[in-house]
């Protein structure tokens, strides 16, 4: 699972207000090259929660991205290259997303999370 | 040159659009070729033109998974017809909801990757599906959000309103209710009295999800009502039309497609007839007139 899939991820539990963002506990992590999209990353920036996902990616043991960021960033090569690295190329393979408010647990077992609810859940 | 046809030669032109799917999901061959054929044997084919979707023989295989069968391959096609609409949409999210093989979220990517700036999500409340599908996106050279949810559980807040195109082939066979979601295979076409608990479910969340621009395809069959389903979502202020209709030995299929609806009348602007469901006949007759504005639109 990239950290461009967590960004997406809450916990919507009957009764959470504040389900976002998930915790990261990871048992696993691994990082998969692939090449990179300028146009990509510039399009999916604006839809990013960023703070959520620099704190994702510090569970990950990745520390280079800034905390501050202006969209002028996206053009500056060397901002590009960690930011696609930490979204698109470092997975999360075994680990659990945890819910902020209620502690929930949901597993990602071979890199796929599990956001099923039970029934006295939803 | 439209209106020269005869209905016969529609409804000739329809069976061999029929026909060509589902005995040729193999071959490469670009599907819209059959169409533009008998309409214009002088175009060139462009590479424009070719068949995008995923391979055949590229999509993994699980036992407990729906392998893609008329009602996917009818999908596909109706995203196919619907290609150069979407590509001109610039879409920036897709979501396929119950992606079982993957054989449909990989032939969206594949459709409008050239675009390469859309971002493809999906899910299944089968665990094994999940796997199946990143197989064969990967076997495609193709990565997707792919999650393991019920519809679009755990995705519903950060992605709601932000959808451009949904796709779901749902569990639409009537079945009794205790099959629907039970597990395993049935789960993937077990969807209750008439096939409608999963659909109404999802009909329930379109709203949430789409983006003002978005558009929501949905793969009925006739035992589900298509014409009310196309009813209910109207009165949640969505217009609709059917993209493709199918009969294949045990059913007859209707790929409807989704969008909101600004002014509350059939706009033809926003993609051709308004689907009224006021009987088999106008049902089929609107379908046909409608094929013929996908042929019109491979030109
Ligand atoms: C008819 S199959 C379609 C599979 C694939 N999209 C295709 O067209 O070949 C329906 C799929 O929906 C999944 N499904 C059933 N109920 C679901 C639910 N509540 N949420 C998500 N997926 C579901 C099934 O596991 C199955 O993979």
């Amino acid at each position: 699972m990239r950290l461009l899939t967590h960004n997406m991820l809450s916990c919507n539990i009957k009764g959470v207000t504040n389900g976002f963002p998930l915790a990261i506990e990871a048992t696993t992590v691994e990082t998969k090259e692939v090449d990179m999209n300028p146009d990509f990353l510039r399009h999916i920036f604006p839809k990013l929660e960023w703070k959520a996902f620099r704190d994702a990616s510090h569970s990950l043991g990745v520390d280079d991205l800034p905390e501050q960021v202006d969209p002028d960033m996206l053009l500056d090569e060397e901002f590009l290259r960690r930011f696609h690295h930490a979204l698109l190329e470092v997975h999360l393979e075994e680990g659990v997303l945890i819910c902020p408010e209620t502690g929930r647990r949901f597993p990602v077992s071979k890199g796929i999370p599990n956001m099923l609810l039970n029934e006295d859940e939803v | 040159m439209i209106e020269a046809l005869s209905s016969e030669d529609i409804l000739r032109l329809g069976m061999d659009f029929a026909l060509d799917v589902v005995e040729s999901p193999q071959c490469s061959d670009p599907l819209p070729l059959t169409l533009v054929t008998p309409l214009d044997y002088t175009k060139p084919v462009l590479p424009s033109q070719r068949r995008k979707s995923a391979d055949i023989r590229l999509v993994a295989r699980h036992a407990d998974v729906y392998e893609p069968c008329d009602d996917s391959f009818a999908l596909v096609d109706a995203l196919l017809a619907d290609r150069v609409n979407l590509c001109e949409l610039q879409p920036s999210i897709c979501l396929e909801v119950g992606c079982g093989s993957g054989y449909v979220i990989t032939s969206l990517a594949l459709m409008l990757n050239n675009t390469r700036k859309v971002k493809f999500i999906a899910t299944d409340i089968s665990e094994v599906a999940v796997k199946t599908t990143r197989a064969t996106l990967a076997a495609h050279n193709l990565h997707a959000d792919v999650l393991v949810a019920d519809l679009n559980s755990g995705i519903e807040n950060q992605v709601a309103g932000l959808v451009d195109v949904l796709v779901f082939n749902p569990p639409y066979v009537p079945t009794s209710e205790e099959e629907v979601g039970i597990g395993g295979i049935v789960s993937a076409w077990a969807g209750g009295v008439r096939g409608r608990v999963v659909i109404d479910r999802m009909l329930e969340v379109v709203d949430s999800i789409l983006s003002s621009k978005g558009w929501f395809y949905l793969v009925t069959v006739t035992a589900n009502n298509p014409g009310e389903i196309c009813q209910i979502m109207r009165r949640k202020g969505f217009a609709s039309r059917i993209v493709i209709q199918r009969s294949t030995e045990e059913e007859s299929l209707h790929v409807l497609k989704f969008w909101r609806d600004a002014s509350n009348e059939s706009s033809e602007s926003s993609g051709g007839p308004v689907v009224s469901p006021s009987g088999r006949a106008s049902f089929l007759q609107r379908s046909l007139s409608h094929r013929l504005s996908c042929l019109v639109s491979f030109k």
